[in-house]
């Protein structure tokens, strides 16, 4: 263990300076309209519903879900890309929620995204010296065509691709020489926080595990800051210093990555991590494995009181009615409840799964 | 289980997994031996399935492109074979033309003995007859293997009857109830009336399930079954085929690209490289002594969800080759750390390493001193220090074999990762498109 994640206790509190993006309340509602002549809303999709999160400086934080638990969306809002419904997002000492395209402008020199499919994140028509240069174009680094031309064949090497070969178009390329071409373009501005939307879960394994290496090098070397999401927990704990886990729009458990994994408190965590299969036959055919049943519920009508009681394992054969009474009536809040770090259960209680 | 010892070492492999990770009562499984043994006039001995020298061509404008070339296994009652093995390496092509799925363009050779009965060649008629009752299939995705405008109960009753002629639809009704009940939906009885986009990803592929095993088939083939699900879900999805194994004491082919999931459930595994397999073993050779460098760099790739230090990864440097007008010598050597002169000569066949273990390499030795260990094997070159400038520009021109080469020869061979599944077919071929159809900087990098 380095000696930064040492200064660091018990999950959410960290003591490791200021962070550097910081997000409380975070909300993205998408409306659902109705039918007849005039749309009128008659839902909304809570997509993300009341987020907190903070990132320190040279951290990676892992933000783990199944599919629609709003991961993803997350992001998009703390870019400013899909406008937050509320909450606020402070960057750099900056807030993002209700800024302009042209205002959040110069805060994405610091702030980039490299996106999941590395076939539908390049544009097909343009050289990859183009697609590299171009947010240098647009903020103005380079003073002249020389100067961007070093840059370019400099940051293609970076992330390990030829740079005679800049002159080709995407589709020249496999999937995990394209993701690196994506990582290079996010690296032009020399931001300080990457964004990373599942970036290695559309790549075959022996060609993933280069990106994830290639993924930690870069951020050793250029100090940057990683919020990463990805549904894959082996991967998240890979590259994580912290993570968090979501479910239905909440963050229901963070923690340090080895507390999380070693001391899971929220029954959903349990579950997930139980679920994941050991590429190792005996400890995996040894294993008791917790199976949640049934289908995440519709992010339009979450339960009431905690959102994981419907298919929580606890709730069903373990609480009595009086307990189960809270949970069906009182929201959990995301807060430490005696188990060295913070989760979102009444009942939490540790236990290990692995 | 004395009876079931009788019938090989893969069977009582099976009935241990079954019975360690789910728990069952023994009750299902004896249920299970005896209907193996109840195969009238075949020996139970025998394979149940006999793939031997299968080769598939997909005739491109780029040439032939060979996806399957020379695929021999075995599987014998009641058990699973996991296939593992990347985009594109042919696993899928493979359990299509098993079944004689393929399109009427592929160029199909060699033999698939079902019973001691060729499939190949056979009339789409007749292979009717076999697929569903003898073989079945889940697909991977279960949005598109169910059809949308017909109820789920039409669907089950229908695969039904259609082997059984003389089934009334009532008692065919009946038996959907059951087997919608048997793979875990709730209230079965009014869901049978549903349509496939009432239920969602997890619920349908249970009912693929439920079609798969609803004549009672010898061999179940499910070709990456939990690829499109989520973690939770996949859990439950293995649950219950492990029960659909258990009722219809079907043997199978699973077909997946995660090693994890072939890890819980596998008797005897197989590892494909470029349309071969490189190794085949019991579960615990390929995981534990690996001596093929392939599947030692596969597992040395994978993070591990159970690990607390943080090795570094240590990826297969390179891509999978062109399937257009392979080189000779081994496909795999260009992305080999033990790669030696001789590689490039042959193509290595697949060799006796250990009893039932077998490897197409011919530094076999060499590997099972890993001891699974890959790296022992693959350090990591100048391609991943990628910060070290002086390791940069140099060895660029060459390629010195590392880096995820963009030589010319070496054209990018995934264009659907993603989709490692069905569709491996259109990859192949749409691989061959991108494919230049000239040059060669592979002889200099090898």
């Amino acid at each position: 263990m380095s000696a930064p994640t040492t200064e660091r206790t018990g999950g959410g509190a960290v003591q490791r300076g200021e962070p550097i993006l910081t997000v409380r309340g975070l909300e993205k509602h998408f409306p659902i309209k109705g039918g007849g002549l005039i749309k009128r809303t008659v839902g909304a999709v809570r997509a993300v519903d009341g987020v907190d999160l903070d990132l320190y400086p040279g951290e990676v934080l892992g933000l783990v879900g199944e599919s629609g638990c709003g991961k993803s969306t997350t992001g998009r809002a703390i870019l400013n890309l899909q406008p937050a419904t509320a909450g606020s997002v402070v960057f750099q000492g900056r807030e993002v929620v209700g800024l302009s395209r042209k205002q959040m402008r110069p805060l994405r020199r610091d702030i980039q995204l490299v996106f999941q499919d590395p076939y539908a994140s390049l544009n097909p028509r343009l050289p990859v010296f183009d697609i590299v240069a171009e947010p240098m174009i647009i903020h103005g680094l380079a003073k002249d065509d020389t100067q961007l031309r070093a840059k370019v064949r400099q940051l293609v090497e970076t992330v390990g691709l030829n740079p005679e070969h800049t002159n080709r178009y995407p589709a020249e390329f496999s999937g995990g020489q394209r993701q690196r071409i994506g990582i290079a373009r996010a690296l032009a501005l020399q931001p300080k926080v990457l964004v990373l939307d599942e970036p290695v879960s559309a790549l075959d394994v022996s060609i993933q595990a280069g990106v994830i290496n290639l993924l930690e090098d870069l951020k050793n070397e250029l100090g940057l800051s990683y919020l990463f999401i990805a549904h894959d927990l082996s991967v998240v704990r890979h590259i994580s210093d912290r993570i968090a886990v979501m479910y239905l729009g909440r963050i229901i458990e963070i923690a340090e990555r080895d507390e999380l994994f070693s001391r899971p408190a929220h029954p959903y965590t349990q579950a997930l991590l139980s679920a994941i299969p050991l590429p190792d036959p005996r400890r995996e055919r040894a294993r008791q494995r917790i199976i949640i049943t049934g289908d995440v519920p519709s992010p339009a009508n979450p339960p009431s009181g905690c959102r994981f009681r419907t298919r929580c394992q606890k709730f069903a054969n373990v609480l009595t009615e009086g307990e189960r009474e809270v949970c069906m009536t009182v929201d959990p809040k995301l807060e430490e409840r005696g188990t060295g770090h913070l989760n979102a259960c009444h009942y939490a209680e540790t236990t290990s799964v692995l | 289980m004395s009876t079931l010892g009788t019938t090989g070492p893969g069977t009582s492999g099976a009935t241990a997994v079954g019975a360690s990770s789910t728990g069952t009562s023994t009750g299902t499984l004896s249920q299970a031996g005896s209907r193996m043994t109840s195969l009238g006039g075949f020996d139970p001995a025998a394979p149940l399935l006999q793939v031997s020298d299968l080769n598939v061509r997909f005739p491109t404008e780029d040439g032939s492109v060979h996806a399957v070339r020379g695929v021999d296994y075995a599987l014998r009652s009641g058990e699973v074979l996991g296939i593992v093995g990347e985009s594109g390496s042919g696993k899928s092509v493979t359990s299509l033309a098993v079944m004689g799925l393929l399109p009427q363009s592929a160029r199909v050779t060699g033999s698939v003995k079902y019973r001691g009965q060729e499939l190949l060649g056979q009339s789409d008629r007749s292979m009717s007859r076999v697929r569903g009752k003898g073989v079945s299939m889940i697909f991977q995705d279960p949005m598109t293997s169910l059809d949308p405008v017909y109820k789920i109960g039409y669907q089950i009753e229908e695969t039904l009857r259609s082997h059984d002629k003389s089934l009334s639809s009532k008692a065919a009704e009946a038996r959907a109830v059951d087997l919608l009940e048997l793979v875990g939906i709730p209230s079965a009885k009014d869901r049978v009336r549903s349509y496939p986009h009432e239920f969602s990803g997890g619920m349908r592929q249970r009912v693929v399930i439920a079609i798969a095993m609803a004549n009672q088939p010898e061999v179940i083939i499910a070709d990456e079954p939990t690829t499109a699900l989520d973690v939770t879900v996949q859990a439950q999805i293995m649950e219950v085929l492990q029960t659909a194994l258990q009722e219809t004491g079907a043997a199978m082919v699973l077909i997946t690209h995660d090693l994890g999931v072939v890890a819980g459930i596998a008797d005897r595994v197989l590892v494909m490289y470029a349309g071969r397999p490189v190794e085949l073993g019991s579960v615990e050779d390929i995981y534990y002594e690996p001596r093929m460098p392939y599947t030692l760099g596969l597992l040395g790739s994978l993070p591990r969800v159970d690990s607390t230090n943080r090795e570094r990864l240590t990826p297969i440097q390179g891509s999978p080759p062109s399937m257009v007008n392979m080189p000779p010598g081994c496909p795999f050597a260009p992305r080999c750390p033990l790669h030696i002169a001789e590689c490039d000569a042959d193509e290595p066949p697949l060799v006796q390493v250990g009893p039932a273990h077998n490897a197409a390499c011919i530094r076999t030795d060499e590997v099972a001193r890993a001891h699974g260990r890959a790296a022992e094997i693959f350090n990591e070159t100048a391609d991943d220090a990628v910060l070290s400038a002086s390791a940069l520009p140099a060895d660029l021109a060459t390629g010195d074999g590392a880096r995820e080469a963009t030589a010319p020869g070496t054209p990018p061979p995934s264009q659907t990762e993603a989709g490692a599944g069905r569709s491996d077919t259109g990859s192949v071929v749409s691989t061959a498109n991108t494919a230049p159809t000239t040059g060669t900087t592979n002889g200099d990098r090898a």
